[in-house]
């Protein structure tokens, strides 16, 4: 039998090949983090939807490495659709956030608060 | 109802005075197949539904009146010809469909069976024949009465009650079994309710028909309580089984047994119904301010037939009342006592149709009075014959009340007599006035002679008083009334129109107001459906004197429609009569030498004399020396004389104000005393339980406060605090 483990190890790249999992894992966790910290620290609406893509991408890296690591394709389809509603998703949330521009004439966030959504 | 008198010799081929009742027909009834008679309640039903269908389509013609008036005579002309065929042929019974039929076990007293049947013996007759004539007149002159309201739709919503009432009556006097006696007793009393009520936009109706309703729940409640007593102690409901339970008692008694204190109290108990529906004394208050109601409706419920109730109800059950001597007692002394009452206050009332109402109570209190002294054949030829002029009275009352526009003070109408056009509604009222007077040779001379006379020969707990105290009072009906007789109709012509304009389109009388003399009004005289019903009346009320004459043997026509039912068979308990007392029942006679020892034949005498006292101090105290309609000097004078005495007359007693002082205000404080702990306590409670989720949810509230940013934090938060917890727990 092959060992799984060190045949995905053995398949990367030859020019990258000191790059491990957990380098994946950790450019995985930045993009989230940069997310996170830009939707709680930005108003922009549309900053803020930008950082929320940045999350989503963050994880859809993972899940690729993940993926990679134990030779199984389920986590790359998963991405793959991931991406597929994402875009559609964008389109809608960025023709919200038009229309809620045009109502208030600013994309603080703030300005609707009073919803209390 | 010529016709009707003239055929009475037929009707007594089948009467044998047999003793102590085992002979008689309630224990073998004969089953009549005369379905046809199911008739008599059916069409005034159907006619009641069609008016109701005509209110909801907007009908504005006449058409619901002349409907119900179709339909009651050819209910009258089903009952007349049902007389002519059955009336001497002892009790019918026609099964109209099963009503209730429940049975909880095979023994006797075990299954309670109700059917929708008729009862039918010549006391069923004697009452259906006056009720169902008595309705299509008075029906054809409301035709005419109450067309003023065709336009708003109640015309079509009062016939529909009036014919229902007529089926709730029949149902009352034709039920074979004492639950369906008491579905017609509910629904009269509703109808009552309703038509009292028929001016609803009236506070005062509205009140009126409440407390109608209110004082008869009181009676009703007895009535219901005996009812459920009968069935506990005769297993049955139906009237040929209690009869024939009746019988047996009877026969016991005749042999010298005792009667059960429960059968003892189940006259009792029927007796308060009685009370209530007839408004004798602790409950007659309802009938006086029963008048709010269309006039009309005064005359056939509150005076003719819905009154009488209570008489055919003790009449129907005299034999059980036989049974229980004091229980006669309490209804001739209530009777005698109301009559009294009734006159005094009717003596000082200036409402012509509150003294109606007051002599109707009076009246009616002859009435029990005649049935203690156990002259049913007097109660019953009263009724008959005060359902003739009461009706006249008030229906002449009646074609005032619409020509003066709503005018019913006696100070302020004078002299109608000479005004052109009233000449009928003069003689109507004349002749009502005379018979309710006792004049000699009119119909009411006569029906209350019996009662009267009877009053003296029976034995009873001071009778002879109470005959005494009747005789003061026919005195003072002869008096009050002639007293409105002599004010409304005699005298000087004089009328002031009443503020609210019942009778005439309002433009006319506005256009008339050029405030001259009668301030411009111009009454209207009566047109011709109340001619014609008055004219009806006027020789129906004279007529009701001719069955006195017919069949002496019986003491009348209706003596020996009484005698055949099952009013005519009496056994009485105590042995002061003795036998032969007793197998005459009712028509108990004093067997003394002369003239002064008979009480049947010095009492025309008496009562005539008294009647006569009676209309002449009318006249002198009212007519002579009177110059104007408010005022007649000997009558004020005498009124200001004895100040406390006629003001404790016009206020009634101060009954109303005694109730109010014992029940309605105790109510009413214990009333207020529930709301306030309702509000406290329930309340409290409630608000306890809905204040607990607020307080919790004004705490969490800031929370929400619409920023993406802190749900974000949150959120964030959330997941950093589950993952450390499975971070501290791996």
């Amino acid at each position: 039998m092959i060992d799984t483990a060190l045949f995905a190890q053995a398949a990367f790249p030859e020019l990258m090949g000191g790059i491990t999992l957990y380098h994946y894992l950790f450019v995985s966790a930045a993009m989230f983090g940069l997310g996170v910290i830009g939707f709680l620290a930005r108003r922009n609406l549309i900053i803020m939807f930008l950082c929320t893509e940045l999350m989503f991408q963050g994880a859809g890296i993972a899940l690729i490495a993940f993926s990679r690591y134990w030779m199984n394709a389920t986590g790359q389809v998963f991405v793959i659709f991931v991406l597929t509603i994402a875009a559609a998703e964008a389109a809608l949330a960025l023709g919200l956030v038009v229309y809620l521009f045009r109502r208030r004439h600013t994309l603080d966030a703030q300005a609707w608060a009073e919803l209390s959504g | 109802m010529i016709s009707v008198m003239q055929t009475i010799p037929a009707t007594l081929a089948s009467h044998a005075p047999a003793a102590a009742g085992a002979a008689h027909a309630p224990t073998a009834p004969g089953d009549s197949s005369a379905i046809w008679l199911i008739l008599i309640p059916l069409l005034p039903l159907v006619s009641s539904i069609l008016c109701g269908i005509y209110r909801a389509w907007g009908v504005t013609s006449k058409l619901p009146g002349y409907t119900t008036v179709l339909a009651l005579a050819v209910s009258f002309i089903v009952t007349l010809t049902g007389y002519l065929s059955f009336g001497g042929a002892g009790v019918q019974i026609v099964h109209g469909f099963q009503w209730l039929n429940i049975s909880w076990g095979e023994a006797h007293g075990q299954s309670l069976t109700a059917n929708f049947s008729l009862y039918i013996d010549s006391l069923t007759w004697l009452w259906m024949l006056f009720v169902t004539g008595l309705a299509t007149l008075i029906a054809l002159y409301s035709t005419e009465y109450m067309s003023e309201d065709q336009k708003n739709g109640g015309y079509a919503r009062y016939f529909s009650f009036f014919s229902l009432f007529v089926f709730a009556m029949s149902c009352l006097v034709m039920g074979d079994n004492l639950l369906l006696l008491y579905l017609g007793w509910e629904g009269v009393g509703l109808c009552s309710y309703l038509l009292i009520g028929y001016y609803y936009t009236k506070p005062a109706a509205v009140a009126a028909a409440k407390k109608a309703f209110i004082v008869n729940r009181i009676g009703d409640l007895g009535l219901a309580l005996g009812m459920m007593l009968a069935f506990v102690e005769f297993g049955s409901l139906e009237f040929s089984e209690i009869f024939a339970r009746v019988a047996e008692i009877q026969a016991t008694v005749a042999a010298g047994g005792h009667v059960s204190w429960q059968i003892e109290a189940i006259p009792l108990l029927l007796m308060v119904g009685a009370f209530g529906k007839s408004a004798q004394l602790p409950l007659y208050v309802w009938l006086p301010d029963a008048m709010e109601g269309p006039t009309p409706v005064s005359a056939l419920i509150h005076a003719a037939t819905m009154v009488t109730a209570g008489v055919y109800l003790i009449a129907r059950f005299l034999p059980l009342f036989a049974l229980n001597p004091t229980s006669l007692a309490i209804v001739a002394w209530v009777g005698g006592l109301t009559a009294l009452l009734a006159a005094t206050i009717g003596m000082s009332q200036f409402d012509i149709k509150r003294v109606m109402a007051y002599s109707t109570v009076s009246q009616l209190g002859y009435m029990f009075l005649g049935l203690g002294v156990l002259t049913a054949t007097g109660a019953a030829y009263h009724v008959f014959t005060h359902a003739f002029f009461k009706a006249t009275l008030f229906l002449s009352c009646g074609a005032v009340m619409h020509g003066f526009a709503g005018q019913l003070d006696l100070r302020k109408l004078s002299g109608l007599r000479k005004l052109k056009g009233w000449g009928i509604v003069t003689l109507a009222m004349l002749v009502g006035c005379l018979c309710l007077a006792g004049f000699p040779f009119t119909s009411g001379f006569f029906s209350k002679d019996m009662i009267l006379a009877e009053a003296f020969v029976t034995q009873g707990p001071g009778y002879q008083a109470l005959g005494i105290l009747a005789l003061i009072t026919a005195g003072m009906t002869a008096y009050y009334s002639f007293r409105v007789f002599f004010r409304v109709f005699c005298g000087p012509v004089e009328f002031h129109p009443s503020d609210d304009h019942h009778g005439d389109s309002e433009e006319e009388h506005e256009a008339h107001e050029d405030a001259e003399g009668h301030h411009g009004f111009h009454p209207h005289a009566p047109g011709w459906a109340i001619n014609l019903v008055l004219m009806v009346l006027i020789v129906g009320s004279l007529a009701a004197a001719i069955p006195y004459f017919v069949d002496k043997e019986n003491h009348g026509w209706v003596g020996g429609l009484v005698h055949d039912s099952t009013a005519g068979h009496l056994v009485l308990p105590t042995v002061a009569h003795g036998a032969e007392d007793a197998a005459h029942g009712a028509e108990a006679v004093a067997h003394g030498e002369g003239f002064w020892s008979d009480p049947h034949k010095w009492m025309y005498y008496v009562s005539g004399t008294i009647g006569f006292i009676g209309i002449g101090l009318a006249w002198l105290i009212h007519m002579t020396r009177r110059t104007e309609a408010a005022t007649a000097p000997i009558a004020d004078g005498l009124k200001n004389a004895m100040r406390p005495v006629s003001t404790w007359c016009e206020r009634k007693w101060y009954v109303d104000e005694f109730y109010d002082i014992i029940f309605r205000y105790p109510l009413k404080i214990l009333s207020h005393l529930f709301y306030l702990l309702d509000q406290l306590l329930v309340d409290g409670l409630v608000n306890f339980a809905g204040a607990v989720p607020r307080m919790l949810g004004r705490s969490l509230r800031p929370s929400q406060n619409g920023l993406l940013q802190s749900y974000a934090v949150g959120m964030g938060g959330g997941v950093a605090v589950i993952l450390f917890i499975v971070w501290i727990l791996l």
